[in-house]
């Protein structure tokens, strides 16, 4: 099948969403600028014209604000948000309105808007520039959150996101922008909700979100040379979460590692490791494990950050650990 | 439509004074000019966003008022099937898209309906009220700022009654001066009387003239005074020593005994008030009791609309 970057296959989603829906529509800041989007929404200005890609003000609230009054009459708009940081200033049309107006109102008004966000982190900026904030967003009723690790879901969970007629946050992560992996030609949607197993195993479940998907698939190898047969699933999507898939996969290997690369406590590995013990604490033979970031803000020395980010390395520790 | 404001308001006031309602109320007794003289220039497919004192907007844009009352209530008959009470008022079909509590929240809604009516290519007009509380949040300025920047067909009208909720507007501001923020980011300004129905219905058709035809967003300072407290049927005569004359002067300019007068002026007989007065209450005591009468919403449902499904959109 033909290979696209995940960069690619982002800007490929927006290209198709746009040519096929004259109800789609992007506004953000930096939307026609690489500094901020990277190759993911590269000349979709110059294809579609600038009054459907709009590169606005530093206004998250209003811009973001502006999308849900946007979706609520008729349109389907994607609000860009260069870094989850700085989405933050728009928690009011988020958490308060996007997500809170369907049960408000009884269902009569939907909010149909696709707010992306993008964690651009390492690179010594810092704890402003770095931040992976899922697991506030995940708290909120009525927001659908989706975290794509490779090209194929970056595409299809967008396209999801645009037809769920809810407020979905998607979020991506510049450190996959350059992975190259299968993606199919057409529209097509990967279901928000549902996970992936990438590989069948027997002896550990490791359960991972976005970036740390294409770390444990790293880990995954490591362990395989030492006998070790893990069963990795990529989450996809954190809000609603595939519990089905992880509890069936808990219940046949017994032990459970979760990789997410934002801060431990209140997060989503909290979230799955309680539903785990909560739902089905007989299957499980040891301690769950989590790998996730020290509860800190991110340094900016590249020392400090070597020390404060997880990868490959930290996983195969917490699956030689449950498996003691 | 001010009347009906006001006896709607009043009523809800009393109710609330009884315990029969407890969900928070927040009156708008003596600015109904502002609703009344703003939606009679709009059309049925115009819309307008609210905020926690919203009552009038939503009678003057054509909502129901049974629906209302019921939703006051808490009952399954409201307009939002008891998930919303006073604060949150909805009537999709009238271009009521939903009316919220947090202050300024509706205002870049309003834009993004703006933006909506233009990237769609319909004539429509959006209208976001607020109060001049709402012009201390960034939200007022982000999107006055991105009305203008990208014409928008938006209108949007500060009911500036001079208190966010117990804080006058001098202790807030260093000058009185809303209006001149629409110059600041390029849109127009215009400052009115907000308790001559005459005088706003005359702005609001000259802004909605302006909107439709492609000359851009308008900011209408609609200066009132609000009899009632922030919440509540009380006056909230506490909050300060210049409250008592300021209620004093300004019920002296009470905006339904002005329309009285000058339609009295133009021969229109006190006997037609009277009939329609009449009409008004009978029609405020069959919203009573048909929110009385009408069931509560059934526990089942609790869970029910946190997501749209598919198959609805």
């Amino acid at each position: 099948m033909r290979q696209l970057t995940y960069a690619k296959a982002i800007r490929e989603a927006h290209a198709q969403l746009l040519a096929a829906d004259p109800r789609v529509f992007l506004i953000g800041q930096g939307v026609r600028n690489p500094w901020y989007a990277g190759t993911s929404l590269q000349d979709l200005d110059k294809e579609f014209g600038k009054d459907r890609v709009i590169d606005s003000p530093v206004s998250e609230n209003a811009t973001t604000g502006a999308a849900i009054g946007a979706a609520i009459t008729g349109m389907r708009p994607i609000v860009f948000h260069p870094r989850m940081d700085f989405m933050l200033l728009a928690a009011d049309p988020i958490m308060n309105q996007a997500a809170n107006w369907s049960y408000l109102f009884a269902g009569q008004v939907s909010v149909p808007v696709v707010i992306r966000a993008v964690i651009n982190r390492g690179g010594e900026q810092g704890a402003q520039h770095s931040q992976a904030v899922q697991a506030l967003f995940a708290h909120v009723p009525g927001l659908k959150v989706v975290m794509p690790a490779t090209p194929h879901d970056a595409k299809g969970l967008l396209i999801a996101a645009v037809q769920d007629g809810n407020p979905v946050l998607y979020i991506d992560d510049r450190w996959l922008y350059e992975v190259e992996g299968d993606v199919p030609d057409g529209l097509y949607e990967v279901p928000i909700g549902s996970a992936a197993i990438r590989r069948s195993g027997k002896d550990v479940t490791l359960v991972a979100t976005s970036y740390m998907a294409a770390e444990a698939a790293k880990a995954v190898e490591m362990l395989a040379q030492r006998g070790i047969d893990v069963e990795l699933i990529d989450l996809r999507s954190i809000k609603p979460w595939d519990r089905n898939l992880v509890y069936s996969s808990v219940g046949k290997t017994g032990r459970l590692v979760i990789a997410d690369a934002a801060w431990m406590s209140g997060g989503i590995a909290a979230e799955i490791a309680a539903s785990v013990v909560g739902e089905i604490f007989h299957a499980l033979k040891a301690p769950i494990a989590r790998v996730c970031l020290p509860d800190a803000p991110a340094p900016t020395s590249f020392v400090l950050e070597q020390a404060y980010y997880v990868g490959a390395e930290q996983i195969v520790f917490a699956v030689e650990k449950v498996l003691l | 439509m001010m009347l009906r404001i006001r006896v709607f308001e009043e009523m809800v006031g009393a109710l609330v004074t009884a315990n029969e309602i407890r969900t928070p109320c927040h009156l708008s007794i003596g600015q109904e000019a502002i609703p009344a003289g703003i939606c009679a220039a709009l059309r049925q497919d115009d819309s307008v966003w609210g905020g926690h004192r919203s009552h009038g907007h939503y009678l003057a844009k054509g909502g129901d008022l049974n629906a209302m009352m019921a939703e006051i209530f808490g009952k399954a008959t409201g307009c939002a099937q008891g998930r919303g009470g006073s604060m949150h008022l909805v009537a999709p079909a009238q271009g009521i898209f939903g009316t919220v509590p947090l202050v300024a929240a509706t205002i870049p809604m309003a834009v993004g309906a703006a933006l909506s009516a233009k990237l769609r290519g319909t004539d429509q007009v959006a209208v976001a009220f607020f109060g001049d509380g709402a012009t201390d949040e960034g939200h007022f300025h982000e999107s006055l700022n991105l009305a203008a920047l990208y014409n928008l067909p938006v209108v949007f009208v500060c009911e500036n009654n001079f208190y966010s909720t117990h804080l006058t507007l001098k202790e807030r501001r260093v000058k009185d001066n809303i209006v001149e923020s629409a110059a600041l980011h390029g849109l127009k300004g215009v400052v009115l009387d907000g308790n001559d129905v005459t005088s706003v219905y005359q702005a609001a058709q000259e802004a909605v003239r302006r909107a439709r035809s492609g000359a851009g967003p308008t900011l209408l300072e609609c200066r009132t005074y609000r009899w009632r407290g922030h919440v509540g049927p009380a006056a909230d005569l506490e909050v300060g020593e210049e409250r008592r004359r300021e209620l004093d002067e300004w019920q002296r300019r009470d905006p339904i005994a002005q329309c009285r007068e000058l339609l009295s002026a133009r021969g229109v007989s006190s006997d037609l008030f009277d009939c329609l007065e009449a009409d008004i209450r009978a029609e405020v005591d069959d919203a009573v009791r048909f929110a009385r009468q009408s069931p509560g919403p059934d526990e089942s449902e609790l869970l029910h609309h946190v997501y749209v499904s598919r198959r609805g959109v």
